[in-house]
């Protein structure tokens, strides 16, 4: 069954046409892996895909879970299910980061007609999520993001990824400033989270971070059309070749 | 530079100042006559006045006023909070006057004494006589001399060597005075004296119901060498009220002073805060946090005085302005020649969530020493639109991400707050501001 479907997806920034084109199926419990050099769109498909201002999308359609994504609100594709790991996630100083943590939680709750948390129990199943995630430090009893080294940045993300259970992960350039030890932990964390009901979109410019986070699928974006899909061994080409074999080919 | 005085502001001074407490003492009818005669002769400030430049007083300058000094009754039983600290001392101003049967000071401990202005005339004429007027000189400011023309009642709190007052003193200021036809003003004056070594803290609260009073008041302060004041003010007066307060400190050596307005209320609000670090080693830590929307005014003008070696200051202000509402704020630090090692620094950040919202920011660094440690900044803005993005790409609606950030910033000024009991109470205030405002 598919949870995303992107068809013939144009968009631009600053009316600057950056998108040209995608297409995309991703069914249920897939990991699409997109690879890409700079400036191919990747950010621009994330931030799209999230429903970010001044992300205009021109043409083309996007269908999650049966109903069109791109007529909701940023907060309203979270509480259907849809996540954005940032690339650089955002310090926000001033607001406690279990404060926010709470907020978004019940957020998400209260859209799936779920029970609101109180502190207690909010603590109790953070407490659960930390401990699964093998995040032990004072990350949480800081302000959001503010003062986090880069792998602690994305753990946040991941963190805040095992509290919300979307059903579609979109993972932008995780892998973006971590050393090989802070990526595979947050690859573990990522990994732990695989699930039959969850999707991922992995956006990535290197090849490494599917080394950890294996997709069934690859799929290459150059100015911004998807140009060869293939299974995990597109990943291993593209590593050994570089993209411009690959891109020139596609051209 | 002076606007008509036909506005009844000083309207029968010299009939009504004999009727005044203490009247028929000499020093204190001269202080009356200083003050109206100064007032007399300047008016209003206009905003041709440099400090006046950005804050318009001709609207209150044009009201006709109902003779002095806001001695009309409470229109409404007037709504008094309890205090914030459980059983603390709570002194009760309706319309500008004292009132006993509000009030609760219980009885002051050894060491202490808190009144009335009025009593405190009767009672310690010269702690009043060798203070007042003093740390407030009269100067070309003429609403500290209109406050002194009518000098009458306010409060008057001295601590004695060493004694400390623990629980907050809160002053209430309740007003509810006037009609369309006439406006009623009133010009509390208050007088704090901290010999050596003491310290108290000091809470105010500005409420009330809409009838277009004009509150002017003026506090002074002296804290001797060693003692130390924390000074904490919600300025919450109805929407249509006037609230200029004035308030002079002098410092002498390793005395402190710790201040916070929250401005949230009236048409138009002015916080004048001097403070002279006059003793080595003293030190200012000022503060606040000012709302505005609708078309409030809302003036914060600071004077930092470094006029002692090796003296500190501190200010951090935040603002958040919508609609067409206006923020000020006009700091300046002055370091005189002979006080080196001083160390001054000041923050003011504006948000600003409508277009046609406003900041004037004029920070002013006067620099007569050489050796100094010295900063000023000032920015205005939006929210932090990577912020909101963030918030809502987590499931947070927009309303609520907004308010997230507004406190977070808000809560950067209201965080120097020391008093853990003040902090709470003011950033629940903060938050029902942006609440009121639906977001």
């Amino acid at each position: 069954m598919s949870i995303l479907s992107i068809k013939n997806l144009h968009a631009e920034v600053d009316g600057k046409e950056i998108l040209k084109g995608i297409d995309l199926e991703i069914g249920a419990g897939e990991i699409h892996a997109i690879m890409g050099p700079n400036g191919s769109g990747k950010s621009t498909l994330s931030y799209t895909l999230a429903g970010r201002e001044g992300y205009t999308v021109t043409k083309g359609e996007v269908v999650y879970q049966g109903k069109n994504l791109l007529e909701m609100l940023p907060e309203e594709r979270a509480q259907a299910g849809v996540f954005l790991a940032f690339q650089y996630p955002v310090e926000i100083p001033g607001v406690p980061t279990v404060t926010f943590l709470k907020q978004a939680m019940n957020s998400v709750r209260k859209a799936r007609g779920e029970k609101q948390l109180d502190a207690f129990e909010f603590k109790k199943l953070m407490d659960a999520r930390l401990k699964e995630l093998n995040i032990v430090n004072d990350m949480v009893r800081r302000a959001l993001n503010t003062g986090f080294s880069g792998g602690e940045k994305k753990r946040m993300e991941v963190l805040q990824m095992a509290l919300l259970e979307p059903t579609l992960a979109i993972l932008d350039e995780t892998d973006s400033g971590l050393d090989i030890d802070a990526l595979k932990t947050v690859a573990d964390g990522v990994n732990a989270l695989r699930a039959a009901d969850r999707s991922m979109l992995v956006i990535t410019h290197y090849q490494r971070l599917l080394d950890y986070i294996v997709p069934d699928h690859v799929h290459v974006l150059f100015e911004g059309r998807i140009v060869r899909s293939g299974d995990k061994s597109l990943a291993l080409e593209l590593e050994e070749k570089g993209y411009t074999d690959i891109t020139g080919a596609a051209a | 530079m002076t606007t008509s005085n036909d506005n009844g502001l000083l309207a029968d001074h010299t009939a009504l100042a004999a009727g005044l407490p203490g009247a028929g003492a000499g020093w204190i009818d001269a202080l009356r006559a200083d003050g109206a005669k100064r007032f007399a002769g300047l008016g209003l400030p206009t905003r041709k006045v440099e400090e006046w430049k950005y804050t318009d007083l001709s609207a209150l300058a044009r009201s006709r006023f109902a003779p002095c000094c806001g001695a009309a009754p409470a229109h409404a039983k007037p709504e008094i909070p309890a205090p914030l600290v459980k059983d603390g001392p709570q002194a009760v101003f309706v319309n500008g006057r004292f009132d006993p049967e509000l009030s609760s000071l219980g009885g002051a401990p050894e060491g202490i004494t808190a009144l009335p202005l009025a009593e405190a005339i009767a009672q310690m004429p010269k702690l009043l006589e060798s203070y007042m007027g003093r740390v407030a000189e009269l100067g070309r400011k003429s609403l500290v001399a209109l406050n002194t023309a009518w000098l009458a009642d306010g409060f008057v709190l001295h601590l004695a060597k060493d004694v400390r007052l623990t629980r907050p003193l809160e002053l209430v200021f309740w007003g509810d005075s006037g009609s369309d036809g006439e406006r009623s003003a009133w010009h509390p004056r208050h007088l704090i004296v901290l010999d050596p070594g003491a310290s108290a803290t000091l809470l105010e609260r500005h409420i009330g119901r809409t009838g277009g009073h004009f509150a002017n008041s003026v506090t002074e302060i002296a804290a001797a060498t060693g003692a130390s004041l924390r000074h904490y003010r919600l300025q919450d007066e109805p929407g249509d009220a006037v609230h200029i307060a004035t308030t002079e400190v002098a410092l002498s050596a390793g005395a402190s002073y710790e201040s916070f307005v929250l401005s949230k209320g009236a048409v138009l609000a002015r916080n004048q805060i001097a403070v002279t670090l006059q003793g080595e080693g003293a030190s200012a830590s000022v503060n606040g946090a000012y709302m505005g929307r609708g078309s409030q005014i809302t003036d914060t003008t600071t004077l930092i005085d470094h006029a002692a070696p090796g003296c500190t200051s501190s200010q951090t202000y935040k603002g958040v302005l919508d609609d067409r509402s206006r923020g000020v704020f006009q700091g300046r630090i002055v370091v005189r020649k002979d006080a080196q090692k001083s160390d001054g620094h000041q923050s003011n950040k504006a948000i600003l969530l409508s277009d046609r919202a406003e900041i004037d920011a004029k920070p002013e660094l006067e620099i007569y020493a050489d050796d100094v440690k010295c900063s000023h900044g000032a920015t205005a803005g939006e929210l932090d639109d990577n912020a909101l993005f963030y918030l809502r790409a987590r499931g947070i609606p927009e309303h609520e991400a907004r308010g997230l950030l507004i406190d977070a910033f808000i809560d950067g000024a209201i965080g120097t707050i020391t008093h853990e009991t003040v902090r709470d109470a003011f950033r629940d205030h903060a938050e029902a501001w942006r609440q009121e405002g639906g977001t």
